[in-house]
């Protein structure tokens, strides 16, 4: 974990506190000519600096990035940070820039609602471009598909019966897990493939089939060191699987555990720990090798999206209420926010708004420096933090 | 014996035994008694039914007593008059009507027996006829034929009641003694009934008592917050005690909806209302007073819908509750209700009418008790298409003197405010312009302690403006007026004192349609409920000035506390997001919130008034300061043990996640060579190529030039 050190000292338009005076939850609202709204609450410490976490003036404008017609369903960065993939509920998934936003391309092939996409971490394939890593997608055409980054180009397909929805990488990307929904009288399933070095030795077999949950699976991922895979879904248990047995190793503890459908599931980067999303209006932090409970962050929506900063001890949690209930009710209603949680403290620290209808996606860039959201709305928006943002206390 | 034999098999048996079958009478065979033998009869689900009609049975069955004793000659004459009478409350069944004759003397023996359909006809016969004067010797008792049981065990000599050693009773208003001098409130969230402290020093909630299931519908603390009553199928209920929530009494009264009670808690009102079984009947509608400490029916009144629906104007229908209104104070002296051209007043020593007849007063459409005092208000429209005028009449109890009167020429509508004190009445007046095509607003002010009740008009500085609110100052002598036409009213501040009313301000444009002020007076919050999604402004009215404002997001109801010291707003159910309560300071500053799914009530226990002297009141006011040194002190100790929890809490937190990334750490560093296998050697982890990094923001804050001169 990287520490900031000390708070410093900096402008700050409240006066220093004396000791054990409470202050009353600051809300600012930046001036309207930036063109987007950003309200930050710091509940205060009691000798801790009272802080306004962005200075409006010095605000970075967040970038809005229009290619999806239908709402965003994932969001992805790769290793380096430097393009970021999109999923939607239109057919294409896309890569954009992660610095300006600028749109790289789209992959074209799926029929359906693309629901989530993972990124290869190594180089594995040289092709005459030079060296390109490999994207994975799963949607609702019943299909898998595998890409080529840098080309666009499709190079296989895994079809099944049912929907595809989530997938990921193994360390080493020579695994993928990909889950399947429950269609048609089939059961989900979790599918383990074996991916190949080369596009034209790859085979559509299985390694490995783990059924038995019920309901949808929303997300799978693999723990560490690949012996595992973690699973979370619609009947909002999580559990671990052994990827050499497809024995299940373990359930959360129904008295801890979530109590609607889970939505999100994300990582550490060192896969120690994970954080789950649920609709019970909760975010959750478990370790990936007890399945300890760790941490448990309350919020006032459904959580649809959740997201932690590789950098700080922050957590972010996006959600909102029903997209159905989006035009019945006033705007604030589903309070429509990207909310920033003390991973340590469980505490709101602030949010940032935007979106015109709930978070479906979230996404740290992988140096911790910005992060970028999709919503119903189908817009991307990327935020790149303020010098401001670094300077919250953390503990 | 316990296999069925068929008959066939019964035969031979007979034939081996050398009965006669047919000399057999099987009706009477009979079973030892209690005693089946294991032989199942095919009978009994018939016996069972029958046995259900033989209770239900006899439930539509009434005696009429003291009847004339007449002989056989006049038998048919009389029994003639007597199914006059009872067949037009209801349908005698055939052969329903039996008068018992002696068979010595051929007379009648002076009683009759008469069925009906069904129960509720034999209720209401019972109601109606009993007590009827047939003639002056001949007054009916009329009784229920289920109900001979109990006057047949009343012993024939008359033992004095068991007196019961006297037991302390817990002291019910222990809450009161907190030392922190807390106040407590209820929260009704999902199945779920809960009473806790508002504890707002440290900023929290402190759990009292919770109980799930604990009312069917809703719950309701008595006026002077002795009591949390519940309210179930079979009736209501009253709970409190010292330290915990103890039944204390309950109240029969099947399907009760509605609960009210005196202002001095002594006594409750519940009522029902029962759908018809003919459609065409109107809603009857049964109400009930009960003794609070007694758990005694006082009074029962039992009725069609429509007798106690009057009420309100312009055609309302349904019944408005409180059906009755509780006057005199807090000495539950007298109830009243409204009837069509009559308001009926009764008092509690015996629950009868005043004088044992009501007040005539022709078309009444409204009426008010003083807070305080023996006296109402009355409202009675114009009438003869404005040649009698509409008025306003003040009416002393129980002398039934009208005090003061005032005759109002083309009203519309009338509104009746009485200050708490029951000092002033404040009436507002919507009339007609002479086009009668629009109307606007005027007040007429009654001075109710002054001499003679002197009335004064008085009308806002644009008397066209709507009134959207207006509400006293509690124990005060301002009040304060939400009005205007436009999206956002303005609200204006009258004080009544020195014998004329006089504008203390007028606050332009704001969002606020409802007003609520602290229950001691001096602060008021101006608040935007419904369509302004709850904005908040908490104004001063002594500085006239703006303390705060605030806003809790679809706010649906908001409540001071007994004391006047913090606000709740709450988000009710009828919003599906956002349910759940914030408690404010009375100066607006958010001391917590709690959010809860499913959120129905919030109330807070009411305090009985204090039994300071006002002289006395004044003087701890004067002294404040010294008194409060105590609480500074306090409060100051509460702040730094706060902080001090915090900063351990923060510290265990720090401590416990610290743990948590070392022990990662080890994992991590276990694993890497097998991570490394995993990626054919590649060494590079993500994540170790981050944790070598520091980061050193350079910042240029400002750039100033200076001209450095030469000395």
């Amino acid at each position: 974990m990287v520490n900031t050190g000390p708070a410093p000292k900096w402008p700050s338009p409240v006066q220093p506190s004396t000791q054990h005076t409470t202050y009353p939850a600051q809300i600012l609202t930046s001036s309207s000519n930036l063109g987007f709204p950003i309200s930050i609450v710091r509940k205060p410490y009691n000798d801790l600096v009272p802080s306004i976490l962005f200075d409006p003036q010095t605000k970075m404008r967040p970038i809005l990035m229009k290619g999806h017609e239908r709402p965003l369903t994932f969001l992805k960065y790769n290793r380096d940070g430097d393009l970021l993939f999109s999923c939607a509920k239109d057919h294409t998934p896309t890569v954009w820039f992660a610095d300006n936003g600028e749109r790289l391309g789209t992959y074209r092939g799926h029929n359906g609602a693309v629901w989530c996409c993972d990124v290869s971490m190594v180089i594995i394939w040289f092709n005459v471009n030079g060296d390109s890593t490999l994207l994975i997608t799963g949607s609702a055409d019943q299909s898998a598909k595998l890409w080529d980054v840098q080309t666009g180009k499709q190079l296989f397909t895994f079809n099944f019966d049912s929907p595809a929805r989530a997938v990921d990488f193994s360390v080493g990307d020579k695994l993928a897990v990909i889950t399947t929904d429950p269609f048609m009288g089939l059961t989900s399933a979790i599918h383990v493939k074996r991916i190949a070095a080369d596009p034209d030795d790859q085979i559509a077999d299985s390694v490995l089939v783990l059924k038995g949950p019920q309901g949808r699976i929303n997300r799978a991922v693999w723990g560490p060191l690949n012996k595992t895979i973690i699973s979370a879904g619609e009947d909002a248990v999580i559990r671990i699987w052994d990827t050499e047995t497809g024995k299940l190793l373990q359930e959360n503890e129904k008295e801890v555990g979530h109590k609607k459908t889970i939505t999100s599931l994300a990582k550490s980067t060192d896969c120690s720990h994970f954080l789950t999303g649920s609709l019970d209006k909760s975010a959750k932090l478990w370790d990936s090798r007890t399945l300890t409970l760790i941490k448990t962050y309350v919020t006032e929506r459904p959580v649809n999206a959740v997201a932690m900063s590789p950098l700080l001890n922050h957590v972010v949690l996006g959600g909102g209420q029903d997209a159905s209930a989006v035009t019945t009710t006033d705007h604030r209603a589903g309070k429509f926010e990207a909310k920033f949680y003390d991973k340590v403290l469980q505490e709101e620290i602030g949010g940032v708004k935007g979106h015109f209808g709930p978070i479906n996606a979230l996404a740290f860039n992988p140096d911790g420096k910005s992060f970028s959201s999709g919503g119903e709305d189908g817009y991307v928006r990327l935020h790149h933090f303020d010098p401001d943002y670094f300077k919250i206390p953390s503990i | 014996m316990a296999e069925v034999m068929s008959m066939e098999a019964i035969r031979t048996e007979a034939a081996r035994l050398n009965i006669d079958l047919s000399g057999v009478d099987w009706n009477s065979i009979r079973l030892p008694p209690g005693e089946d033998c294991g032989i199942r009869s095919d009978d009994d689900d018939l016996n069972e039914e029958d046995s259900l009609e033989f209770d239900a049975g006899f439930g539509n069955i009434i005696i009429v007593d003291n009847l004339p004793v007449v002989p056989r000659e006049k038998f048919e004459k009389l029994e003639g008059v007597v199914r006059k009478i009872y067949s037009q409350i209801g349908v005698i069944k055939e052969n329903g009507l039996w008068m018992p004759v002696d068979e010595d003397t051929g007379k009648t023996r002076g009683y009759c027996f008469i069925e009906y359909n069904t129960p509720q006809e034999a209720e209401l016969a019972k109601e109606k006829t009993n007590g009827y004067k047939l003639d002056r010797a001949h007054i009916f008792a009329v009784n229920m034929f289920d109900e001979i049981d109990k006057f047949m065990k009343v012993p024939d000599e008359w033992a004095p009641p068991e007196s019961r050693p006297y037991t302390p009773g817990e002291n019910l208003q222990h809450w009161l003694t907190d030392e922190k001098g807390r106040d407590q409130f209820v929260i009704r969230a999902g199945s779920d009934t809960e009473v806790l402290w508002n504890d707002a020093r440290q900023v929290k909630a402190d759990p009292v008592y919770k109980r799930p299931f604990w009312t069917e519908s809703f719950v309701q603390w008595s006026p002077l917050g002795t009591y949390l009553a519940t309210v179930h199928r079979q009736g209501a209920a009253v709970w409190g005690g010292a330290s915990t929530f103890n039944r204390l009494m309950r109240y029969a009264h099947p399907q009760v909806k509605l609960i009210d009670f005196s202002p001095g808690e002594k006594y409750l009102v519940t009522y029902s209302s029962h759908e018809p079984s003919n459609p065409r009947d109107t809603h009857r509608v049964a109400l009930n007073i009960f003794d609070v400490r007694t758990g005694k029916v006082m009074r029962d009144f039992k009725g069609s819908a429509d007798e106690f629906a009057i009420g309100g104007t312009g055609g309302f229908t349904g019944v408005s509750w409180p059906v009755f209104k509780w006057g005199g104070g807090k000495e539950d002296k007298y109830f009243a209700r409204m009837g069509k051209n009559v308001i009926s007043v009764y008092d509690t020593e015996s629950f009868g009418l005043i004088d044992k007849k009501s007040i005539k007063v022709e078309n009444v459409t409204d009426f008010s008790w003083s807070p305080t005092d023996p006296i109402f208000a009355i409202f009675v429209p114009e009438l003869g298409g404005g040649n009698q005028p509409a008025r306003v009449s003040l009416f002393q109890i129980p002398s039934k003197v009208e005090l003061r009167q005032k005759n109002l020429f083309s009203v519309s509508d009338c509104k009746m405010y009485w200050q708490s004190n029951g000092e002033y009445l404040a009436v507002k007046v919507d009339r007609y312009t002479k086009t009668k095509k629009s109307t606007y607003t005027g007040f007429e002010l009654f001075r109710i302690k002054e001499r003679d009740i002197p009335i004064e008009v008085f009308e806002l500085d644009n008397k066209n403006d709507k009134v959207i609110s207006f509400a006293w100052e509690p124990k005060g002598h301002r009040f304060a007026v939400i009005h205007g036409d436009n999206p956002r009213p303005d609200v204006s501040f009258y004080s009544v004192k020195g014998g004329k009313v006089s504008k203390l301000t007028t606050l332009k444009q704001k969002q606020a349609n409802v007003l609520f002020w602290s229950p001691t007076g001096r602060f008021i919050i101006l608040a935007g409920l419904k369509g302004f999604n709850g904005q908040l402004e908490f104004y001063n009215v002594d500085e006239l000035e703006t303390m705060a404002t605030a806003e809790h997001f679809m706010a649906t109801d908001i409540e001071w506390d007994p004391t006047g010291r913090y606000v709740a707003t709450s988000v009710t159910s009828v919003h599906e997001m956002e349910n759940g309560f914030n408690i404010w300071s009375f100066n607006g500053k958010l001391l917590y919130r709690i959010l809860k799914d499913h959120f129905f009530q919030f109330l807070w226990r009411p305090r009985p008034p204090s039994f300071l002297s006002p002289e006395k009141e004044e003087e701890i006011f004067k002294n404040l300061k010294k008194y409060s040194k105590k609480y500074d002190v306090q409060d100051q100790d509460i702040s730094v043990l706060l902080s001090e929890q915090d900063r351990e809490k923060r510290k265990q937190l720090k401590d416990d996640w610290e743990r948590w990334v070392n022990e990662w750490k080890r994992y991590h560093e276990q694993e890497k060579i097998d991570r490394q296998m995993l990626r054919d050697g590649e060494a590079s982890d993500v994540e170790e190529e981050y944790e070598a990094k520091e980061i050193e923001v350079e910042e240029l804050l400002d750039v100033s030039e200076e001209v450095i001169q030469d000395a």
